[in-house]
């Protein structure tokens, strides 16, 4: 690879050829500021406009400063990064863009981890001299993201992951010059556009622009609703993301903390969603086996591959680009969903109460499930089978708000029944992980054998698409994996062309799967941070006493007392569900 | 937004165009330009079309639309008409003559009277500096025109 030598603020670099200015001295320690730059590494995804102008540098030989994360270095450059007249700029350019952003960071609901924000207080702008008009644009409201383009700094870091990595197209710069807005087509609503809601916008906003709805007011008046019984369940993504809102470490399981802290709030039942998970793996495990025998005895009209369906975001992606083919999905509904109708039928008839009275919330690492809970498939003559929906962030303010030391917690556990859940529940979080649960339990349902190892380490990974070839005594499975709806279309695109040779294929549409959801601590752009949450999911499935969904004891008692068996009547009725066309929102019509 | 019934053979005429470009998604503009040619204006259910054939999203089509003054998504009057707000006609009272233009039409820029007969567009220096200040109706210039003459111009074209 050809080298390249400069000098950066006089200390000598050599890096690769290609290398930007910003990154040539992120090898020495210099951090240079930026603001609209954004990089998920070793996962492909980059925003490099060079728009906002903040990571300017000096450039020895250039009349105009350079953009740092879009210029490449060059043999003998010579860089400054902090001397006057690059402060200045630095310090004009802000002053230009606070200029025309609403002065509400009392308010806001970013406050604390708005990038904005920080870098006005890391170049200490005590003042804006630029008076003038401000934008005034409405705030768009939809099932689950909150569009306050006011609050726009136009860095695109939006557009970018909702075209090149999710590969949905609801958003795109319109407009020019001061007039200049993100919006989705016509400038419509985001419920009419496209958006699946994955909330990967939301992630990478910078600023208070793009935000999740909150429900933390609904859940709080439900706990303190006498005549109601709130029931709490927690993703698997959750216990792994949570401890970073209280400063620790990322990858730091806080499973029993996270119980305690929910007790603390008010939740009459702390149950988990693992148990859902498992739940979801009897039904979809069933379904793949029995699509797979039929498939071997030679029937023609059996859908394969059989694609996963618990991510509601995927879901929305599929109905909206690939209606043709919504009946090769599993019809299981997700863990989340699963939950909804096992509480309110099944335990509610065991607490002795009516529907109505019980309130179910879930915590999720993500955006999509406040949208999947207000889906009329998903209610009872108008009761949703889950409330709310509140995302792990929305979850860590709550425990604040309460002044909860969620530190000095003890570690407490889930209430029974709906709260034991196995190693293969736990690893729904990772990409792979729930179809790594599937094999599991499909393995040994099919083959009648026991699983020497348990771990499917070929299903593990952070690479976009992944396949592997399982061997289930003798019987090749070919399993797809992605994760990032991007990922996912290529998968799709194979299948409608008649070229995939998949039996199943699992489907995540956030980047490193649910663990990188939406509604998850901000990342920041910190891959590392993704690593050691997926890493700590499987050192909670490594820990458990079951790692299959099939021997977990309360749901083998569930089927006995209230289900009857997989893909009987009563799971297909409470469990299994149906999708949309949803093609006429690409194109909009009226 | 009301849906329009666009004719069907224009709509071939565009997918042809689409298809002369090789339905590349790269060749966006040059096929705004052609459907503008053809349509006059680019309505929403067009760019749905373009967008379609050029496999984009709306979206990007919209942003590309929204983002050049030339691209309009409203029909361009019969008689359009275009004030210059160059320096010249500037400092000789341009601004005067727009204002006069949008009170007796009861429009603004860039929009068309119900009627479809007038539409009200500015320019930057057509080089008839000498004329100033000057409005072009169409292709027909109008030189050293004055508030008072605006409604002379009008009627000229509303017969």
């Amino acid at each position: 690879m050809e080298m390249v030598k400069l000098t950066i603020d006089g200390k000598p670099v050599e890096v690769e050829k290609d290398t930007t200015i910003l990154k040539a001295a992120k090898t020495i320690g210099i951090d240079i500021p930026t603001l609209c730059y954004f990089q998920l590494k070793d996962m492909d995804i980059e925003n490099r406009p060079g728009g906002c102008r903040v990571c300017v540098v000096e450039v020895k030989g250039r009349r105009n400063l350079a953009p740092a994360c879009a210029t490449s270095v060059a043999d003998g450059m010579e860089v400054l990064t902090h001397n006057i007249r690059v402060l200045n700029a630095r310090r004009t350019v802000l002053e230009l863009i606070l200029s025309d952003h609403p002065a509400e960071c009392l308010t806001c609901s970013k406050s604390g981890s708005c990038e904005l924000q920080s870098l006005a207080q890391q170049l200490g702008v005590r003042e804006i001299s630029f008076p003038g008009a401000q934008s005034t644009y409405r705030k768009d409201t939809s099932p689950a993201i909150i569009r306050d383009v006011d609050k726009c700094i136009m860095c695109r870091r939006c557009e970018m992951m909702c075209n090149e990595v999710q590969t949905v197209g609801a958003l795109s710069a319109v407009n020019r010059g001061f007039m200049a807005v993100v919006a989705p087509a016509f400038e419509m609503n985001l419920e009419k556009s496209p958006c699946t809601y994955c909330g990967q916008c939301v992630s990478v906003c910078p600023t208070g622009a793009l935000t999740e709805v909150d429900h933390s007011r609904n859940v709080i008046n439900s706990l303190a609703d006498p005549t109601k019984t709130v029931i709490v369940q927690t993703a698997p993504a959750v216990r792994a993301a949570l401890g970073e809102e209280f400063g620790l470490a990322p990858g730091t399981l806080v499973t029993g903390k996270m119980v305690a802290a929910l007790r603390r709030l008010g939740f009459d039942y702390v149950f988990d969603t693992d148990f859902a998970a498992d739940l979801t793996i009897m039904e979809e495990g069933n379904e793949l086996l029995d699509r797979l025998t039929r498939y071997l005895r030679g029937d023609k009209d059996v859908k394969l591959p059989m694609l996963t369906s618990c991510c509601p975001g995927w879901v929305n992606f599929f109905e909206h680009y690939f209606p043709d083919m919504r009946d090769i999905p599993s019809t299981a509904k997700s863990p989340q969903q699963m939950f909804g109708p096992i509480a309110k039928q099944y335990f509610a008839k065991k607490l002795g109460i009516e529907r109505q009275q019980m309130i179910v919330v879930s915590i999720m690492p993500c955006l999509a499930k406040k949208y999947e809970c207000q889906r009329d498939e998903f209610k009872v003559n108008g009761d949703p089978d889950v409330n709310y929906s509140l995302s792990t962030r929305e979850l860590a303010q709550l425990i604040k708000q309460a002044n909860i030391d969620f530190n000095s917690l003890p570690e407490e556990d889930f209430d029974n029944p709906l709260g034991e859940s196995t190693g293969a529940g736990v690893i729904f979080g990772n990409t792979g992980g729930v179809i790594e649960a599937a094999c599991r339990t499909a393995y040994e349902l099919y083959t009648g054998k026991k699983l020497e190892k348990v771990e499917f380490d070929e299903l593990r990974g952070l690479e976009n698409i992944r396949h592997a070839t399982l061997d289930f005594d003798g019987l090749p499975i070919n399993i797809g994996i992605a994760h990032g709806l991007g990922n996912a279309r290529k998968l799709l695109d194979d299948i409608r062309a008649g070229k995939s040779q998949f039996h199943a294929i699992e489907i995540m549409a956030c980047p490193g799967g649910c663990i990188g959801g939406g509604g998850q601590p901000y990342h920041h752009g910190d891959s590392s941070v993704l690593k050691q949450r997926a890493a700590a999911i499987y050192r909670e499935d490594a820990g458990k006493p079951i790692r299959k969904s099939h021997e977990n004891p309360f749901i083998i008692e569930l089927y006995k007392e209230f289900l009857g068996k997989p893909l009987g009547e009563k799971s297909h009725h409470l469990l299994h569900t149906k999708y949309f066309d949803k093609s006429a929102n690409v194109f909009i019509e009226e | 937004m009301a849906k329009i019934k666009l004719s069907d053979k224009k709509i071939q005429e565009l997918k042809e165009v689409c298809r002369s470009y090789n339905n590349e998604k790269g060749e966006l503009i040059n096929v705004l330009h052609k459907a503008q040619s053809i349509f006059g204006y680019l309505p929403a259910e067009i760019q749905e079309v373009i967008a379609r054939e050029l496999s984009v999203s709306v979206a990007h089509v919209y942003g590309v639309v929204t983002f050049y003054s030339f691209f309009t998504m409203t029909p361009k009057g019969e008689h359009p008409i275009s004030i210059c707000l160059g320096t010249a006609c500037y400092v000789r009272g341009a601004e005067k003559v727009l204002e006069e233009f949008k009170r007796q039409l009861n429009i603004q820029v860039g929009e068309t009277t119900p009627d479809g007969k007038f539409s009200l567009s500015c320019l930057r220096c057509v080089g008839a500096c000498g004329l100033a200040p000057v409005v072009m109706v169409g292709e027909k210039v109008f030189g050293r025109v004055s508030p008072e003459g605006v409604q002379d111009i009008v009627a000229e074209y509303s017969n």
